[in-house]
């Protein structure tokens, strides 16, 4: 599994970022917007990308380390194509919600922050996604799926597999 | 849109807005707050759409889109104004027909209103249903009544007219003696009178001053903030406008969790047209003061909620707290004095200006002043967000409001106030709510997530969750946080395993002092509240755990065990197919077996068994 990009996607992305950059260059502590918005153009954060906002930026790639693994959110391998996140607040944790984990574990093979080999899959676990009143629930891409049952797993993964 | 310059120009526009609008004009409103989103609301929006436009309604009906109605167990919820019809878990199939007979004849459909459990009858209107009754819904009420991407809409309620007054003529030290007469305290966790806050704000020296609305609504369990923001963003600007104001900021920030994207979204849609009218800029409406708010997105850290953390943040640091003296409001962003204020909080602001202290301060007890809004969710019958008077009983929300808890089951505990409050049991249903009471009972308000539980959630592993939440969330800069929590955690998992020993429970009392009292920020303070609110109330439970190797509630998985029930099992095959490790034998139609040496008791077998043959002991 290719872990970085190549130097020609690096330069692929350059341009993008620069707009990114350009846009907070005024702003003091605009770090982590570029660093969101990265992200968001990349699917991840690959390390040749951050030594360019780095060198760019002037903030050293060692600061912009330990932000990136300080929030959650930031992801320094790539990431599937769908993005499984299971909420494993209260709400969800006394409906249940843990064997629903289990469940989506088994089905995919892999743990929460884990991605499937065929890069399909990405599973994440939330503290709270903040639609309690449904849970147990999981959010595959943005859509939630509430009132979750462990039987309901395989038929919803499936949906996204034949995509 | 021509800015509005002057509080006279504003009523003039509210007035043509309201001259162009037809209270008697039939409107179908459509929940689209995130509850409803999850059963796929937005293809009953277009269902309605398409249908209002087949059948040539489209110059006689509108359709308004609105935030988060609160009733998020019965979505997707429609209302139909103004009657005040209301329809509840509205499927795009049933659309046709409800244009039909309820638009056009006026006929109501009897199988999508909702029936009152208790007496068994259907209930019309959306204030009939007993869910709302007991409610007061004075700031989340509106969300059903405005499109929140749509300002105009929340200027013909009366939006923006409490910034015109105070920008009118009413002095700062007016608004702080307001704010303190009516008695509002921070909806967001400590409950620190916002007044109080206001004035240190205002006195405090800096050329620079700001203001920051804390949407990181982190709690697990709480979702009340998320909803004020999709559903009625302006309120929150209003409040936060006439904040600033108060004390001096030119410049605000939202901090919002990066998890809420329709939040962000609106609360976007809302700024922008907030500058076009001139509620926000340059000289907002003529009075000189300039103010604009900039929104940023958390990137996932629990801790962030905590004031000097969230300031880190927005600094683009790590997000570690330190430790206070200096206060933020003398020592906050980029050093200068910043007020930081929760969503719900501000959003009570406005409503104060309006109606005034004195109306204001009659609701509720002695020291919490207002409504609360709570998230009402777990094991309830009726969950999703409700706002009640302070001083209203717990019996009242769990059971008159809630319906009480499903399938028969027995109440056991509401947990209140997320990873720093606690469990409350039986014996204190009858308790008046305020943020005093609470405390007094081992708990804390903290941002009015109330999670209910039954005889079905054990105590010890909602102990062993909430500690490796905090854990996980510890930012690690002090050692009692990070180390202390993780030592909990570990005592608290070998009890949910069967290998607790007889000073355990002497071990976390005395590791929860220590963490308590050494802790630099909250989340550490409070880090030990779950432990020590289970242990004074469910001692018992430690003790099954420990000394009788037993889980009472029959969750922590090493204690159980999976057996089925010759008499009911039908022998239908299903858990035998699901089974993932092979661990079921038996034939059709014949009872079926557990092998315990395979099971793994991933529960698959209990929940997709119909007949309720799967015995957990």
């Amino acid at each position: 599994m290719p872990n970085e990009l190549s130097e020609a996607e690096v330069k692929l992305n350059e341009a993008k970022i620069d707009k990114i950059l350009e846009k907070y260059e005024r702003e003091a502590g605009g770090l982590i917007p570029i660093l969101q918005e990265v992200q968001e153009t990349c699917g991840y954060l690959p390390e040749g990308i951050l030594t360019y906002v780095s060198e760019r930026s002037k903030v050293p790639l060692s600061r912009i380390y330990g932000i990136v693994t300080f929030y959650a959110q930031f992801s320094l391998v790539p990431r599937g194509r769908n993005t499984i996140k299971i909420c494993l607040g209260t709400a969800c944790h006394v409906r249940g919600a843990v064997r629903i984990l289990e469940k989506i574990e088994r089905s995919l093979g892999i743990k929460p922050g884990q991605t499937t080999k065929d890069l399909m899959f990405t599973l994440e676990t939330v503290n709270c996604l903040g639609a309690c009143a449904l849970g147990p629930l999981i959010v595959v891409d943005g859509k939630y799926f509430g009132k979750m049952t462990s039987a309901k797993v395989d038929k919803i993964l499936r949906t996204y597999k034949k995509e | 849109m021509k800015k509005i310059k002057t509080a006279n120009q504003l009523e003039d526009i509210r007035k043509s807005i309201l001259e162009k609008r037809d209270a008697n004009r039939p409107c179908i409103t459509i929940c689209g707050g995130t509850g409803c989103h999850a059963y796929a609301c937005e293809e009953v929006i277009a269902a309605f759409k398409e249908e209002i436009e087949k059948q040539g309604l489209k110059t006689k009906v509108d359709i308004r889109i609105t935030g988060c109605h609160g009733f998020c167990e019965r979505g997707p919820l429609v209302v139909f104004h103004p009657e005040g019809i209301f329809y509840q878990q509205v499927k795009p199939e049933d659309v046709p027909e409800i244009v039909s007979e309820t638009i056009i004849q006026n006929r109501i459909i009897d199988r999508l209103l909702y029936v009152d459990p208790r007496t068994n009858k259907k209930i019309k209107h959306e204030n009939e249903i007993p869910f709302y009754k007991k409610q007061k819904r004075l700031i989340f009420g509106n969300n059903g009544k405005i499109d929140p991407t749509d300002i105009t809409d929340y200027i013909a309620i009366d939006g923006y007219s409490s910034l015109a007054k105070v920008l009118s003529g009413i002095s700062s030290k007016e608004v702080i003696e307001e704010i303190s007469k009516a008695g509002l305290r921070g909806r967001g966790g400590a409950g620190f009178p916002t007044g109080r806050k206001w004035k240190l704000g205002r006195e405090a020296v800096g050329e620079t001053k700001y203001i920051i609305c804390n949407a990181d609504e982190g709690d697990p369990g709480a979702y009340m903030d998320r909803s004020l923001l999709e559903g009625n963003p302006h309120s929150v600007l209003e409040g936060m406008i006439i904040g600033a104001w108060v004390i001096g900021a030119n410049k605000g920030y939202i901090y919002v969790r990066n998890e809420y994207p329709l939040a962000v979204k609106n609360v976007g849609v809302a700024l922008k047209q907030a500058e076009g009218y001139g509620f926000l800029g340059k000289n907002i409406l003529g009075s000189g003061f300039n103010f604009t708010i900039e929104i940023n997105r958390g990137a996932g850290a629990f801790v962030c909620g905590e004031e000097t953390a969230l300031i880190a943040s927005i600094e683009g640091r790590r997000g570690m707290p330190v430790l206070r003296p200096p206060y933020p409001v003398n020592h906050g962003l980029w050093r200068w004095p910043t007020v930081i204020n929760n969503v719900e909080t501000l959003a009570n602001v406005p409503l104060i200006i309006a109606r005034g202290a004195s109306w204001y301060s009659k609701i509720g007890t002695k020291k919490s002043k207002g409504t609360k809004i709570f998230s009402l969710v777990g094991k309830v019958k009726n969950t999703g967000l409700v706002e009640v008077p302070m001083g209203i009983t717990l019996r009242e929300i769990v059971y008159d409001i809630g319906g009480g808890v499903p399938k028969g089951r027995k109440f056991k505990a509401v947990q209140i106030g997320g990873p720093s409050g606690g469990c409350i049991p039986e014996r204190y249903l009858d308790l008046p709510i305020d943020y005093d009471s609470l405390v007094g009972a081992g708990a804390i308000m903290g941002s009015g997530g109330m999670v209910v539980m039954d005889d079905d959630t054990c105590m010890v592993d909602i102990a062993r969750f909430f500690l490796e939440f905090v854990q996980d969330e510890s930012c690690g800069k002090c050692v009692p946080c990070r180390i202390g929590t993780k030592r909990m955690v570990e005592i608290l998992t070998r009890i949910t395993q069967g290998e607790g020993e007889a000073e355990d429970i002497e071990h976390l009392k005395e590791l929860a002092r220590m963490v308590k009292n050494a802790s630099l920020c909250g989340l550490g303070q409070t880090a030990p509240n779950p432990i020590l609110s289970t242990l004074r109330y469910f001692r018992d439970e430690y003790e099954a755990h420990i000394r009788d190797k037993k889980c009472p509630a029959r969750v922590c998985k090493d204690l159980i065990t999976y057996s089925i029930d010759k008499e009911k099992c039908k022998g239908c095959l299903v858990c035998k197919k699901l089974c993932p490790e092979q661990a079921i034998e038996g034939k059709r139609k014949e009872p079926h077996g557990i092998d315990q040496a395979k099971c793994i008791k991933c529960g698959l077998c209990l929940d997709n068994c119909k007949f309720e043959a799967v015995i957990v002991s």
